[in-house]
């Protein structure tokens, strides 16, 4: 399934793989050679950690070849503008090909015994659906266009319904029936592995971008491309991380914890990092680390999830809001109602006294967006303080109302410090492994070195 | 404690008929005519109980009977839907919940009523309330010794006149009525004196820990080594025999270099050394010790087995001065000593068996143990320069063991402590 | 110029939410070389150090006003509140000005908190107080006396003034007639619970933690004077007696909400070392053995002493009557091990006695309030359906 062009030569590229299986989000990191990052992989875990593990993998080896691109194109005097646009339609290549997918599974489902009654209703209308998708599909990446997520299951999910509202009929073939046919299609494509790698999409996805370009720039991104797709892995080791780290394939001495993952790839994007603070979805941790990277204390959350970000989930549902429409909500606040409990199984019920109270929406949002900081304050006391620089990470970290509440107690407890944290903070677990597989890698090969 | 799967030693099938016998013995004492009498672990009067030739029964040993035997849950729902909190400790809603459902022991026979409820309440206010309840439910009296905590650090002379003058005002008199016996003091020096020779015997069993590898594990064989001594068999012949043979055995593995037994077998290669605080869970004590030996993690000492006397720092039952020396001994137990001992105690620990770290297992029931726990971690840290781990379970509650979060935390720790190791080493090559 | 009760309890109001406790500084300041020795529930020997000339403050937490941010890294979810906000209060210099410390044996948690000042505090003057819970004079009471002898030398070497046995007696003196005056209070509120309601009665009880006794027994006269003789609407509630609050104290809030939502708080466990003898201590003879034998003979009934005998639902019964109160309320904080050990068998006692009852746990922090107005209205309400059959 090669597009490589006869007569050019393979090139052999190591690359150390760090595996981050998380509670609600599994990442992979593909370190080169030289410990730089050649790519990114992110994807939504289920409860198949295997699978969510080769999809993340997978992924990132996808960025990994678009980085090689990108190296290759800036070579050739390319513009990087060019790379960006043929990412993007190479995405959208992607998600054709799991559409195709889609579309087959839902067919198949159709036939099955269930559906006899309305089939012939239905069969019709799921044509004239994925059509309507096919046709929408260029939209979702567009230059800018603004996603709810990027998990094809999302953007899928939201693009059929709205579909499938136009199409159904109340009668004939409804609403409900068809999105059944959805739910049950989209669980086999999420279980099936399709061919979304880069040297098989990447031709089509070429030919869009380069219709209306000049000789040169044509000339340039063939190059490239050519360099990317003759370029082979070879995959030195692998480490895994993260809350499924257990139930992954590999051998014990491939596996850490989360918590040295966590400390070595803060250390790694922020080299005079001595504090983590790491809010998740299922725990917090507080984490020192010296020079080096290397742990010198830590501590989670006690038995009880106060804290954690799944109560703001808790609360988003709760209010009826989006996860990430909270912190924008809270920061609107004109003054922050003090919250005493943090415990998820009381926080509805203290939300709604609260609002019956009279009390604004944002103005509690903004205490409890406090009161989470304030139990990871604990935890950062318990691990032996904040000191300079500290670094925040996890899915929290992208709550600028929980960044403000944190800014601030920190400023307040323990005197200025400066605050890092990365738009790539999500990956810290994943980028800590890759380092540790490299490292291990690396000893390893010298102690075999001076054996022999 | 009568696991026969755990240790394979001969001292292990000895402590196995041991505590066989004593709940053989005890299920028999209505029959047998033996009046039964109910204390606590930490700062019990065995050797005065016996003295009446009445038997003691051990509610804290019963409730840990039943979390290992996977009994605890059911006992604990029962307790709490008679109206006990699910805030407070699961050792007494173990026992009311165990009284319900016919108080049956780890023999499976049933365990007579206490006739007499004696509370040396040493280090935990919870023993009272549990007396109290108790007593409230099935109308037997209690007697209550009240022992002074060393809150400044220390036993002075007043607190040590007053525990003497209770055992010999209150507590005597109690026992004297109950069993219908007169006390006999040289009776009990004889019965000190079998005890100091225990005692001597398993300080020497501790300190083989501070070989490496060590032969014991200090914590979760340790707990079987206390069965004998902390029950029915301190100040008896056959208790000092027990600790004398398992000596032997355990010198026999120092001279043969072997590492501890653990249920999974011998443990072959020792690679960490901690200092544990805090008692075991006991619901699922074996994937517990697991998650150590699994590590490669023996635990050279521990605090929880010192809560029936703290031996190893100088303590013998002295024959010479037999109320007095009860007194000491019920003063001296490891939950009556102050915060800043503990940290003291834990730190030298740490020295002494040159332990590469420490964990503290802090259980929900046990406020006596678990309040100011973080401080302790916190002060042990600043002063051996060890970072500890901080783990929290309970002591018989299934519900509150979370398996995947504790291994997590144990894997994490360890390698923490592999990785600054490697980190030193490689700093120095 | 007379203040009318409402006044007087806006004033105690601002004392209770003062976390710079700021009579007791003042006391300090007002003379040099002055010292406070605090103190943490339930009960403390205060006669013996106001003997030795220093203030007897009561530190009962900081409520729902203080943030907690230090304190809670030194324990578990699983542990009551009070430690925490105690601590927090230590870390935060709230409690700079206080001279020494005592801890006394009420339970595991605050026994534990003792050795945990030695440590936040080194060098600073901390003690445990283990009060006997053998009540024989010959044992108990004279152990008790022996360790109230240390324990006045030592306070005395920290301000300098020697406890000597007229100080002392002049100390048992004003606390007696504190606790008069306290008792007092209670009577009234028992038999007027609508012009003493227990929201003021609490806040003017609860000034007496940061005042010398003399001052609060005066603010505690006043109040009793013009309450007597206020004017207030008739409010038909019922009669409540609340057990299990006597160490952490419930925010004044929950009071409030208790009463607003159709009880009459008729007797109550809070702050109990300010009526911790159920007669007055001997102001004649040994004061010493005074103490000791008040101790031993007259200590009123709660959860943190032992109880020798069997029937602990009794003295609760005992009180219910005497209250005239028509059911009970169990207020006990979280993980409160004492309250929440000793409620089953107060609830046995209350059933076989047909006395009706209601539970719920409740933190110093407490910021919910709806379910516990809901939960005491209905047995408000209960309690009146069945007193009307």
């Amino acid at each position: 399934m090669s597009t490589l062009p006869t007569g050019t030569a393979r090139t052999s590229m190591k690359t150390y793989v760090g595996i981050d299986l998380g509670s609600t989000t599994s990442k992979a990191i593909i370190l080169d050679d030289n410990g730089e990052i050649l790519g990114r992989g992110i994807t939504n875990s289920r409860s198949n950690y295997e699978m969510a593990s080769s999809v993340a993998r997978s992924e990132a080896y996808v960025n990994a070849k678009f980085t090689l691109f990108r190296r290759a194109l800036a070579d050739r005097g390319g513009s990087g503008g060019s790379a960006e646009e043929l990412e993007r339609s190479f995405r959208l290549e992607q998600y054709f090909a799991q559409l195709r997918l889609l579309e087959k599974f839902t067919n198949l489902e159709v036939e099955g015994p269930r559906y006899v009654a309305v089939r012939a209703e239905a069969t019709p209308r799921l044509e004239q659906i994925f059509a309507g998708m096919r046709e929408q599909a260029p939209r979702f990446f567009d230059a800018g266009a603004r996603r709810k997520s990027d998990f094809f299951r999302d953007i899928a999910g939201g693009s059929f319904q709205a579909h499938a509202e136009k199409a159904a009929d109340p009668k004939l073939a409804n609403y409900s029936m068809l999105l059944s046919l959805y739910d049950k299609a989209i669980l086999r494509v999420e279980n099936e592995p399709v061919e979304l790698g880069f040297d098989a999409n990447i031709g089509p996805a070429l030919v869009r971008v380069l219709s209306g370009a000049s000789d040169a720039q044509r000339e340039a991104c063939r190059a490239a491309t050519e360099y990317s797709t003759s370029t082979v892995f070879n995959e030195v080791r692998a480490v895994g991380t993260g809350y499924g780290r257990a139930r992954l394939p590999f051998p014990k001495d491939r596996i850490r914890s989360e918590i040295l993952c966590h400390g070595l790839g803060a250390h790694a994007m922020f080299e005079n990092t001595r504090t983590v603070l790491d809010i998740g979805g299922q725990d917090t941790k507080a984490i020192q680390v010296d020079k080096d990277g290397i742990v010198t204390s830590f501590q989670m959350n006690d038995r009880c999830a106060a804290g954690c970000g799944r109560y703001l989930g808790y609360i988003a549902d709760e209010m009826n809001l989006g996860l990430h429409e909270l912190g924008p909500l809270a920061q609107t606040a004109t003054r922050t109602v003090r919250i005493s409990s943090t415990c998820t199984v009381f926080a509805g019920a203290e939300l709604r006294e609260r609002l019956s109270l009279g009390e604004k929406r944002e103005d509690i949002l903004s205490g409890l967006h406090r009161s989470i900081i304030l139990r990871a304050m604990s935890l950062l006391a318990r691990s032996g303080g904040v000191e300079d620089e500290f670094t925040f990470t996890g899915g929290v970290a992208n709550n600028a109302a929980a960044v403000d509440a944190l800014r601030a107690l920190v400023k307040e407890n323990y005197g200025e410090r400066r605050l890092n944290i990365s738009p790539n903070s999500i990956y810290t677990g994943a980028l800590g492994a890759a380092l540790f597989s490299r490292r291990d890698a690396m000893t390893e090969a010298k102690y075999e070195g001076a054996a022999a | 404690m009568t696991r026969t799967d755990v240790l394979k030693d001969d001292s292990q099938q000895r402590q196995k008929d041991l505590i066989g016998g004593y709940f053989t013995r005890l299920a028999n004492a209505p029959k047998t005519g033996h009046k039964t009498v109910a204390t606590f672990v930490p700062g019990n009067l065995t050797e005065l109980i016996s003295c009446f030739d009445a038997i003691p029964i051990l509610p804290e040993i019963n409730a840990l009977q039943s979390g290992m035997r996977k009994l605890s849950g059911n006992y604990i729902t029962e307790a709490e839907r008679q109206g006990h909190s699910e805030d407070v400790c699961t050792y007494v809603k173990c026992d009311i919940g165990m009284f319900e459902g016919g108080n049956i022991g780890p023999t499976g026979e049933a365990l007579p009523k206490p006739d007499l409820l004696l509370l040396s309440y040493t280090g935990c206010f919870t023993f009272m309330k549990w007396f109290e309840l108790l007593r409230e439910k099935y109308g037997t009296p209690s007697v209550m010794l009240h022992v002074p905590y060393q809150g400044q650090g220390e036993v002075t002379p007043e607190m040590r006149k007053y525990v003497v003058e209770q055992l010999e005002r209150v507590v005597i008199p109690a026992l004297e009525h109950t069993t219908g016996r007169k006390f006999d003091i040289d009776l009990l020096r004889e019965k000190l004196a079998w005890s100091s020779k225990a005692e001597d015997d398993l300080v020497k069993v501790w300190e083989s820990a501070k070989h490496r590898p060590s032969p014991i594990d200090g914590y979760f064989g340790g707990v079987y080594y206390i069965g004998p001594i902390f029950t029915a068999f301190r100040g008896t012949q056959e208790g000092a025999e027990y600790y004398a043979l398992l000596r032997s055995e355990i010198e026999q593995r120092i001279r043969e270099g072997r590492g501890p037994v653990t249920p999974e077998g011998e443990m072959k290669e020792e690679k960490f050394r901690l200092v544990v605080e805090g008692p075991p869970n006991w619901t699922h004590f074996r994937d517990f010790w697991k998650m150590f030996t699994d590590e490669g993690a023996v635990v050279v000492a521990s605090t929880y087995t010192k809560v029936g006397g703290l031996y190893d720092r100088g303590f013998r039952h002295d024959p010479k001065d037999p109320l007095g020396t009860l007194a000491d001994y019920c003063m001296g137990c490891y939950t009556n000593h102050s915060l800043p001992n503990r940290v003291d105690l834990i730190s030298k620990y740490i020295e002494e068996y040159s332990a590469d770290g420490f964990l503290i297992n802090s259980v929900k029931s046990c406020a006596s143990f678990s309040a100011g726990q973080l401080m302790i971690l916190r002060e042990v840290e600043k002063r051996t320069g060890r970072t500890g781990a901080f783990i929290e379970s309970d002591l018989v509650d299934p519900r509150y063991f979370s398996a995947a979060n504790i291994k997590n935390r144990i894997e994490s720790y360890l390698q923490m402590l592999e990785q600054k190791r490697s980190s030193v080493a490689g700093a120095a090559r | 110029m007379t203040r009318s009760p409402e006044q007087i309890a806006a004033d105690c109001e601002s004392i209770y939410y003062d976390l710079e406790f700021k009579p007791a500084r003042d006391w300090k300041a007002a003379e040099p070389g002055r010292k406070v020795v605090g103190f943490v529930p339930v009960f403390c020997p205060r006669e013996v150090i106001s003997a030795a000339g220093a203030l007897a403050m009561s530190i009962v937490g900081a409520g729902d006003w203080l943030e907690v941010i230090r304190g809670d890294a030194y324990y578990q979810s699983y542990l009551c509140h009070i430690p925490r906000s105690i601590v927090e209060l230590a870390v935060s210099n709230r409690l700079d000005f206080v001279d020494g410390m005592l801890f006394p044996s009420t339970c595991d948690v605050i026994r534990n908190l003792s050795g945990m000042w030695q440590m936040l505090k080194p060098g600073s003057f901390v003690r445990y107080v283990d009060v006997p819970q053998n009540y024989e004079p010959e044992i108990g009471g004279r152990f008790w006396e022996g360790e109230l002898r240390i324990l006045a030398a030592e306070i005395g070497k920290l301000t300098g003034v020697a406890v000597t046995d007229d100080s002392l007696r002049e100390s048992i003196r004003i606390w007696n007639e504190n606790r008069a005056a306290v008792d007092e209070m209670y009577l009234l509120r028992r038999d007027r619970p609508d012009l003493a309601p227990t929201s003021e009665v609490y806040v003017v009880l609860r000034a007496g933690n940061v005042m010398d006794p003399a001052s609060h027994t005066k603010l505690i006269r006043e109040y009793i004077a013009t309450a007597r003789t206020s004017k207030r609407a008739a409010v038909d509630s019922s009669r409540v007696v609340i057990v299990g609050a006597f160490c952490e104290q419930p925010p004044l809030a929950l009071i409030k909400t208790i009463e607003r939502s159709g009880c009459f708080i008729v007797d109550d466990d809070f702050l109990l070392v300010s009526r911790w003898y159920t007669a007055p201590v001997a102001e004649t003879g040994d004061p010493f053995k005074a103490l000791a034998n008040a101790f031993v003979k007259h200590t009123i009934p709660t959860a943190v002493m032992y109880s020798p005998k069997t029937g602990r639902g009794g003295a609760l019964i005992e009180r219910v009557k005497t209250a005239r109160a028509e059911g009970v309320i169990f207020a006990a904080p979280s993980f409160c091990t004492p309250a929440l050990l000793d409620q089953p068998m107060l609830v046995d006692g209350l059933e076989k006695a047909g006395i009706p009852y209601t539970a719920f746990k409740y933190a110093e922090n407490t910021g919910q309030f709806q379910p516990i107005r809901e939960q005491t209205g209905t047995f408000a309400d209960t309690m009146k359906l069945w007193s009307a059959v």
